[in-house]
């Protein structure tokens, strides 16, 4: 079941189309870093002027570049095509009566979406690093705090950096496969979801609400940053897994419990 | 099922005709039903979309299950299928509980659900993949297998890796049944399976029906065009506005309704006086006599062999001797007071 969902999703030219677009930009923040000669320090986003001294910073810098909107997006399309797209079709009735199990279905969906989180990820990521090591030399990785790890360390830091960016996106992920229970038009939750999203990223932006602001899925999604620092500070990564796990686990719930007692007319 | 080529009803359809058979109880002799309800109701806002109907499909029955468009069949296929719950009353299939035991039964229980539908980006052998692959019994190793007979079966074999989007309406219908028939199934659920089919594919459906039936499956087939299925049912219930009018065996739908003798001769007066004789009421037309059984029950009119013996034993010239009964079509016209492909 799980392994012909994930050969289902992978091997749709939409996914791999997403992915493709997804490995496009770190390959293009490399290729333009080279041919410019780098900016000067500080400008531009996080890490990106270290790219020139460190093909590795490629893979930090796509992240940072491509978390606040394009991987959520791509995990929208995915999340919220999960029960939807099976109802627009109306495949959902032939997998019900198969029988799937509402409840079973809906935690396969889960874990596809799951693995589709990780898969954007690893796929910014890997481009980010063939590019960075294709067009820059690879030296001893400078931390955030000013001193240097070896680079078998340092590219440790930054692969558990990527899971940790992965593990960002679960919020959206379970917002998202919640809304997918709530329609039978895959668009319509993608939309929402993403609209929901942007929502967050507005309130997060807004001083006057910061009492809401550690509820908020992105508010410590930059922590992943802090792996870059000679002593790891964990606060904050600790506190985004587990805000994480929550929207998970509240958004799951209601998708479930939305799922099982859906009528299915489509 | 008409006996004579002419199939005109014997009299104009009357709205007051009694509904025949009404809830009849289980049929005689048969313990089990392959599905049982009782009191399914499901409402849609102020709408009842089926009220009330308690069905009895007798194991090893070919079950047709008529009305017109919009008379509530497809919401009570969803319901028996666990796909929606009901508001009142229950469903049983195979003598278990909808949806409690879903696991246990549905594996056993082929279906085809207000037509086929299916991922247009993968092929057709994909697409069955998918969906054997989703249940509680995967069954791996022999799949391959399963899925190149349902295809051949159904007349796909060769266009199994084309993509679903590149199949006809009609091919469509075809994976759908094949998808249907990927297992051993002791109950097989088919809403409308001809729909989009050219003739040649809905000969091989009621070829494919008879075949399952003969396996020993019960067939439950719904449609809105009676002619299709007409010939292969043995039971059949009548749906319309969302209630059950009728069911029970196609013999027991008749009973009731009323046969007609038609009799060509020379001698027109003295056939008329022999039919009077047996009970009936004779009219003439030019060289023709129709005789009415009256709207009584059928042991009112002599089996067919004794009528002939009488006619031709008081030296009736018999060139034409025919007894028609009305069609389903034209009992359930009567039942609903409406046309049948009239949609509500």
């Amino acid at each position: 079941m799980l392994r012909n969902e994930l050969s289902t999703l992978f091997r749709r030219r939409r996914t791999q189309a997403m992915l493709a677009a997804l490995a496009v930009v770190p390959v293009l923040i490399s290729v333009v870093v080279r041919l410019s000669g780098g900016p000067s320090g500080g400008e531009g986003p996080r890490f990106l002027s270290q790219v020139t001294h460190n093909g590795v910073f490629a893979v930090l810098a796509g992240l940072t570049v491509m978390l606040p909107i394009f991987l959520p997006m791509a995990v929208t399309v995915v999340a919220g095509d999960a029960i939807a797209g099976e109802a627009g079709l109306g495949t959902l009735r032939y997998l019900l009566v198969r029988p799937a199990g509402r409840a079973r279905l809906l935690a396969c969906k889960t874990v596809a979406v799951m693995a589709f989180c990780l898969a954007a990820t690893a796929t910014v990521a890997v481009a980010g690093l063939l590019s960075g090591v294709a067009l820059f030399p690879l030296e001893r990785v400078t931390t955030l705090s000013g001193d240097t790890l070896p680079l078998s360390v340092g590219m440790v830091r930054i692969a558990i950096a990527a899971v940790l960016v992965a593990v960002s996106l679960l919020g959206v992920a379970a917002i998202g496969l919640f809304v997918s229970t709530m329609t039978d038009v895959p668009v319509g939750a993608m939309a929402a979801t993403l609209a929901l999203f942007i929502g967050v990223g507005v309130l997060n932006a807004l001083p006057q609400v910061d009492v809401i602001h550690p509820f908020l899925l992105t508010n410590y999604w930059t922590s992943y940053a802090d792996l870059l620092r000679t002593e790891v500070r964990w606060g904050g990564i600790v506190r985004n897994v587990g805000l994480q796990g929550l929207y998970l686990a509240v958004f799951g719930s209601a998708a479930w419990a939305r799922l099982t007692t859906k009528d299915v007319l489509c | 099922m008409s006996t004579g080529e002419i199939a005109a009803p014997p009299q104009a359809p009357r709205r007051d005709r009694a509904p025949l058979a009404h809830r009849a109880p289980a049929i005689a002799g048969v313990a089990r039903a392959a599905i049982r309800t009782e009191g399914l109701t499901k409402r849609f806002g102020s709408q009842l979309a089926v009220n009330d109907v308690s069905l009895e499909v007798p194991d090893g029955s070919v079950f047709g299950f008529l009305g017109p468009n919009g008379s509530g069949k497809t919401t009570t296929v969803r319901l028996l299928l666990g796909l929606l719950t009901p508001d009142a009353g229950h469903a049983e299939l195979l003598g278990r509980r909808m949806p409690e035991a879903s696991d246990e039964v549905l594996p056993s229980v082929g279906a085809l659900i207000d037509g086929p539908a299916c991922y247009p980006w993968l092929t057709g052998r994909q697409n069955l993949e998918r969906f054997d692959a989703f249940g509680p019994d995967p069954q791996r190793k022999d799949r391959a297998r399963r899925i190149d007979e349902a295809l051949a079966r159904v007349g796909l074999g060769n266009a199994a890796d084309k993509r679903f989007k590149a199949y006809s309406l009609g091919m469509r219908q075809r994976l759908g049944l094949a998808n249907a028939l990927l297992r051993p199934r002791r109950l097989l659920i088919l809403d409308e399976p001809t729909n989009g089919m050219d003739p040649q594919g809905t000969r091989e459906i009621r070829h494919l029906v008879r075949e399952l039936a003969a396996d020993g499956a019960t067939v439950f087939v719904s449609s809105h065009l009676l002619a299709e299925i007409e010939q292969l049912c043995t039971h059949v219930a009548v749906m319309s506005r969302g209630s059950l009018l009728a069911q029970g065996s196609i013999a027991e739908l008749q009973v009731g309704t009323e046969a007609v003798v038609r009799v060509e001769t020379t001698d027109v007066a003295l056939a008329c006086a022999v039919l009077s004789e047996a009970g009936l009421h004779p009219t003439v037309t030019g060289s023709a006599v129709t005789a009415a059984s009256g709207p009584a029950e059928a042991p009112s009119l002599p089996p067919a062999e004794e009528l002939v013996r009488r006619l031709v034993h008081a030296g009736v010239g018999v060139r034409r001797f025919v007894i028609e009964r009305p069609s389903l079509e034209e009992t359930f016209v009567a039942m609903t007071g409406e046309g049948f492909d009239v949609a509500q």
